[in-house]
């Protein structure tokens, strides 16, 4: 099975390290979230993790590989990325949006049938194919959200890393999407990395729960392993109570130190 | 929402390409009808369609569809629509390189030199707005940038003019200057040709990359996308491109800033889909406008770069006007 491992990467940005010395590995089948506070680094380790930031030392290996050392389109095929920016610059259809998604697939000829395949798929996957033939710029926020991750799904990655795919989604939605992530680790064995500020959430939906503080790894581990009062109090300066309510764990933020 | 479909829209601009070709061949101070093209090859109106009409209506056809490419990339690589040649400086610069050759007086020595000039003025012009602008790709640093090398370029060409040593040298750099297809000759023809082809052919290479980067740099990025490839293809395709056209003819504005808005709709917005029709509608929009330049009734011909403006300049105020709208 195909590890993605991070090998004590650090990261500096014009004067600041943002990663100093991060080590972890993740899995195919599971759905990982990486936490921490604003700054501690979470969007550059997933984009290192994606092939988009080379480390300026440490490795990321992709199975035996150096991640950086595999040609872009197969990066691309294999690995999938979601921006935390929604960025679509032009009014094209929501199809077409999602079609962009096939670019590391798409031969001399244009889409193929295979390629068509996967864009339905996806439109189904996210339920999005009454979106289909709209204008991505008269959707709604959240309308635009799910045909994004529709986009991702196009390219029917090994990997999925997405950075604060939830942020901007209604609740309802954040649950369908987060449904949608678990529903691709444990049925397909895709391997979804996402960075995530809502730690229910990553108490709820995540297997693998990465905390990160200040550039390093605080704490690495299954959720509630992870996520608890002494952890969130190093990495978030916060009072928090892990409690248990009737459909499951809790977490309480009292007050701030 | 439905785009028309890529094979209408290009039989139709094909349409009016072939159309408005002919109409090039045809019309003039002097008409040249059709009975002259059949007729003993010693007829003196041969001679006009052969050493006037032909290499000013394949100029006209190569120069717009350059402008009209170019200025589809540009927009769609910077997912800025206020971009174009013109407004981002690249043929005030293709113009100011050109300029130095006249000024210098060395065109005479070579006819390469003039289109050297210009396309090195062209490419430096695309190199340095990347890297001015490349990183952050917003709207604001781009036209600023634009901006820049504007400025730059026409105090180097007004330069060159005060300083210019004979009154030969500054009617020639004046009446070069405004754009005009009139009086090219045959060697203009093979010199700007196989050099906008080359550059329209580099940036078609660049469609797909176009199309990724309506997802953001990053968006693009994961997708495989090589940007420092891109933007090499870019930089070299818009460069030859122009800078041909602009030393075939000299600056003509707004062709790469209005075929891309007249043709976006047309495509579905996809701005890889949008070079070749932006092209073609170029091309249409040129000949359009050199033919009615040929026709005004005016003792001395307007300058077809001229015409263009007075034309492109009212567009270009409405377009920021609907943008501002859309934007607040």
């Amino acid at each position: 099975m195909t590890h993605l491992v991070a090998e004590n990467v650090h990261v500096r940005l014009g004067d600041r390290q943002v990663l100093s010395g991060v080590s972890a590995s993740f899995s195919l089948g599971q759905v990982t979230a990486i936490v921490g506070p604003n700054g501690a680094g979470k969007s550059t380790l997933l984009s290192c993790l994606a092939g988009l930031r080379a480390p300026d030392q440490g490795v990321v290996k992709f199975g035996d590989d150096d991640l950086m050392k595999i040609p872009a389109r197969e990066r691309a095929q294999r690995v999938g990325f979601l921006p935390q920016i929604p960025e679509v610059a032009w009014a094209v259809e929501a199809r077409t949006l999602i079609g962009f998604g096939r670019t590391p697939f798409i031969g001399s000829r244009g889409l193929s049938v295979e390629d068509d395949v996967a864009i339905e798929r996806a439109l189904v996957m996210t339920n999005t194919l009454d979106l289909a033939h709209r204008n991505v710029m008269t959707l709604s926020g959240g309308e635009r959200g799910r045909v994004l991750i529709a986009r991702a799904l196009a390219g029917q990655p090994e990997w999925l890393l997405a950075d604060e795919p939830l942020t901007g989604l209604d609740p309802g939605f954040q649950l369908d999407a987060a449904e949608l992530f678990r529903t691709l680790a444990h049925k397909d064995g895709c391997g979804v990395i996402m960075t995530l500020h809502d730690l229910h959430m990553a108490l709820r939906v995540a297997d693998h729960v990465v905390v990160l503080a200040d550039g390093h790894i605080l704490a690495d581990g299954t959720p509630i392993d992870v996520l608890t009062p002494a952890i969130l109090a190093e990495a978030y300066g916060v009072d928090a109570s892990i409690t248990h309510g009737k459909h499951g764990p809790l977490i309480e933020i009292l007050r701030c130190r | 929402m439905r785009s028309i479909s890529a094979r209408f829209l290009y039989s139709a601009l094909l349409f009016a390409l072939v159309t408005l070709s002919c109409g090039s061949l045809i019309a003039g101070k002097v008409w040249v009808p059709w009975s002259a093209w059949f007729a003993v090859n010693d007829d003196p109106l041969w001679v006009i369609i052969l050493e006037l009409r032909i290499p000013r209506t394949i100029l006209g056809v190569a120069v717009g569809f350059a402008l009209g490419v170019s200025g589809a990339a540009l927009q769609g690589y910077t997912r800025n629509p206020l971009a174009d040649p013109g407004v981002l400086g690249v043929s005030a610069l293709a113009a100011l390189g050109a300029v130095m050759t006249l000024f210098f007086g060395v065109t005479i020595s070579s006819p390469w030199l003039l289109p050297l000039g210009a396309m090195t003025g062209a490419i430096g012009g695309v190199a340095v707005l990347l890297l001015l602008a490349g990183a952050t790709s917003s709207v604001l640093t781009f036209i600023l940038a634009g901006a820049i090398l504007n400025t730059v370029a026409s105090a180097g060409v007004a330069l060159a003019l005060s300083l210019s040593p004979n009154p030969w040298a500054l009617n020639e750099i004046v009446n070069w200057l405004m754009g005009s297809l009139v009086d090219r000759s045959n060697s203009d023809v093979f010199i700007s040709i196989p050099l906008i082809a080359l550059g329209c052919g580099l940036l078609m290479m660049t469609a797909r990359a176009l199309d990724a980067l309506t997802l953001g740099d990053m968006g693009a990025r994961s997708l495989g996308v090589n940007l420092a490839a891109t933007r090499l293809l870019l930089a070299l395709g818009v460069g030859l491109a122009t800078g041909a056209s602009v030393a075939a003819t000299g600056v003509i504005g707004f062709v790469g800033l209005v075929t891309p808005h007249l043709m976006r709709p047309l495509v579905g917005a996809r701005p890889g889909a949008l070079l070749i029709p932006s092209g073609l509608a170029g091309t249409v929009l040129v000949l359009a406008a050199d033919i009615i330049v040929r026709l005004m009734p005016s003792v001395v011909e307007i300058k077809l770069g001229v015409a263009m403006a007075v034309l492109g300049g009212p567009f270009f105020l409405g377009l920021l006007l609907v943008l501002r709208r859309r934007l607040g």
